[in-house]
């Protein structure tokens, strides 16, 4: 029962909050950052309430339109191939955590629908399998722009995955889980910025006092810098979209894989690839922005400050709702900045796709490996630090 | 019959008729490919049952996620519009009836003749808790077997530079 | 999971024959490898189920060695899969052919 209610929060959240309204966001930001208007058209009895009618005017089109597929297309395929790129992307959800494990008495509730041991290989694993969609639509519609786009998206995509799980592992290394639950867990604390100087002892004269005071939220951002960067162009390269959207390049390849849809099939890819958005936006929040954490105020401290004043049962409740609050507000942070990835860069050419993943991303995420290795054993050494 | 036996039968069944498919049914290959990943996730939900979980995994990142797609890659890559298959040399027939029939005969033969050779109990002794899971495995494979990593590490050094080698000679 | 060992192994044994039936009967290259690697596959799947019954008896003690020889038998996988598709595309721009009758220049 709370599993389904769990799941059935996260789900309608993402698909019918996230998903209809990243629409509307990426017409309205591309408006800004070009100087337009932008989206102001669909209107009900004369309100246009900001263009917000559009995603509601997008579906409508969408179910109304006929569903055409090719003649020489494999029909089954066809129909297959939508599918097998929406689910990928709808399912990936089971295992983000939005919020930590309360305890009301003796109720414990855990804020994920799925709470497995290997969730990040769990996200690797379905990420490889949302090729298949692409692959397949390209293939089944037998026209020579879907071709194109499927070979350009079974290239990439392979690049692209052994690159985002080898950047990973640093922040494997740094939290020692693989449970994302942990991993947001171990978020929830602060570190000394300027512990490595103990490495240091009387090389540097003693530092001013404030120099030991000042502590960062222990993300992985601020631990593993070099694991985001590299984590976040490969996640955004396996989305497939600018400025990563060779396979669906819609100035060489007409739509790519999906030039032969039409209708509500081609509304599955349309959704797929804005879930996907807000997917690696959750991701990467509980990766390396804390999760559902509160810089510089753990659960403990909330739970027991306002626990004192109010009730500990209330407290946890308000902590609760705090934390999904911060969870959501982190991902919509990383959803504005993948927009403006999206609208900033322009398209790369083919060879520098590759040149970019195999000569300069997977060296630097084998160097991020040792440097981690490097820094970890240090800090044993020294006790505590980095 | 238990769940689990009942999602064993389920898998097994799936895993052979996609495999008997991609050998004797499908016309093109990428069918036959699509077929390949389904008895791949098959085998993985088997694993899982097996207590293997990380093998589980790794069936599905390398196999469904690496190795059948690098497939789909070339297949697309040559561009087979015709099936790719051609006339098999006897007859499509001889190779359904070769397929399926000596696949049931067999299986029957090896069930009659299997049956109690093991004189092992069913799969249900008791294993520690998180056997085959990461942490288990990752002391597996860096414990006392660390040279097979590095020599599988060789192993796929000495493939990707003869792969290069390969596609690299004709575009010269 | 209550179903006895032997099922996993005939199971195992008949994906195994079903990859060789189609490496002996088919003539294209690319359904060869891909029966190539349904026989590795065949072979890990009796891997794990002995390992499973192995290492639950106090002579296994809960090793992992059956699952180890899994890890290692999907590494040659890929790398056999990364050369022999090379060696097809060779194959392709020399004969421009797939059928594996057309290659025998090294018969005899």
């Amino acid at each position: 029962m709370i599993v389904v209610a769990k799941t059935l929060f996260i789900l309608l959240a993402v698909m019918l909050f996230f998903a209809p309204l990243l629409t509307w966001i990426e017409r309205k930001q591309s408006a800004v950052m070009q100087d337009r208007i932008g989206a102001n058209r669909a209107d009900l009895f004369g309100m246009t309430f900001l263009g917000l009618l559009h995603p509601l005017a997008d579906l409508i089109k969408l179910l109304a339109k006929e569903n055409v597929v090719p003649a020489e297309a494999n029909r089954f395929l066809h129909a297959l191939a939508p599918i097998l790129s929406a689910v990928p992307a709808v399912i990936a959800f089971a295992v983000i955590p939005y919020g930590s494990s309360y305890r009301f008495g003796d109720f414990e509730i855990t804020l994920v629908a799925a709470d497995i041991d290997w969730g990040v290989l769990y996200l690797l694993a379905i990420g490889s399998l949302a090729t298949y969609g692409a692959v397949l639509a390209g293939w089944a519609s037998r026209s020579n722009w879907s071709m194109l786009g499927a070979i350009r998206t079974t290239a990439q995509m392979i690049s692209y995955e052994v690159t985002m799980g080898l950047s990973l592992v640093g922040v494997f290394m740094v939290f020692g889980s693989l449970r994302l639950t942990d991993i947001a867990a171990a978020q929830d604390t602060t570190f000394r910025l300027f512990g490595f100087l103990d490495l240091l002892p009387g090389l540097l004269p003693a530092g001013p006092g404030w120099l030991d005071g000042v502590r960062l939220p222990a993300w992985g951002l601020f631990l593993q810098p070099l694991a985001f960067v590299l984590f976040f162009t490969c996640i955004l390269a396996e989305n497939k979209r600018p400025p990563f959207d060779l396979p669906e390049a819609d100035s060489e390849l007409v739509a790519g894989y999906f030039t032969e849809y039409s209708g509500m099939r081609f509304g599955l890819f349309y959704m797929a690839e804005f879930v996907e958005v807000v997917v690696i936006a959750g991701v990467m929040t509980v990766l390396f922005l804390g999760g559902w954490s509160i810089p510089w105020l753990s659960q403990q401290t909330l739970i027991g400050g306002v626990g004192s004043l109010l009730g500990v049962g209330f407290a946890t409740a308000f902590c609760m709702l705090l934390h999904v609050a911060c969870f959501f507000a982190k991902v919509a942070f990383m959803i504005w900045l993948q927009m403006l990835i999206r609208w900033s860069f322009p398209r790369f050419r083919y060879d520098q796709l590759m040149d970019l993943c195999w000569k300069i991303i997977l060296p630097l995420s084998l160097l991020n490996v040792f440097l981690t290795a490097g820094g970890i054993l240090l800090a044993e050494r020294v006790g505590g630090g980095g | 019959m238990s769940f689990e036996a009942l999602l064993f039968y389920a898998f097994g069944f799936l895993a052979l008729f996609s495999a008997l498919a991609m050998v004797c049914f499908v016309r093109h290959v990428v069918a036959g490919a699509m077929s390949l990943v389904v008895t791949m996730v098959s085998l993985a939900g088997i694993y899982v049952l097996l207590h293997a979980e990380l093998v589980a995994v790794v069936q599905i990142l390398v196999y469904a996620g690496a190795i059948v797609v690098l497939f789909l890659f070339v297949i697309m890559l040559l561009d087979l519009r015709d099936g790719g298959l051609g006339a098999p040399p006897r007859g499509q027939n001889l190779v359904k009836g070769v397929g399926v029939g000596g696949t049931v005969l067999i299986g029957a033969w090896l069930v009659a003749s299997l049956s109690g050779v093991f004189a092992v109990e069913p799969l249900s002794a008791a294993l520690p808790d998180g056997f085959g899971g990461h942490r288990a495995m990752g002391l597996a494979l860096y414990g006392d077997k660390v040279l097979l990593v590095e020599l599988s590490g060789l192993v796929l050094l000495a493939a990707i530079v003869g792969a290069v080698v390969l596609a690299m000679r004709g575009s010269e | 999971m209550s179903i006895p060992v032997e099922h996993v192994v005939v199971l195992s044994a008949l994906l195994f024959l079903v990859g060789a039936v189609g490496a002996l009967v088919r003539r294209n290259v690319i359904v060869i490898l891909m029966c190539i690697e349904l026989m590795l596959n065949a072979g890990n799947l009796a891997l794990v189920a002995f390992n499973r019954v192995w290492s639950a008896t106090a002579e296994g003690a809960a090793l992992h060695d059956g699952q180890v020889f899994v890890m290692m038998v999907i590494a040659v996988a890929a790398a056999e899969v990364a050369v022999g598709l090379g060696i097809l595309l060779a194959l392709v721009r020399n004969r421009d052919s797939l059928n594996v009758d057309d290659v025998s220049l090294l018969r005899w």
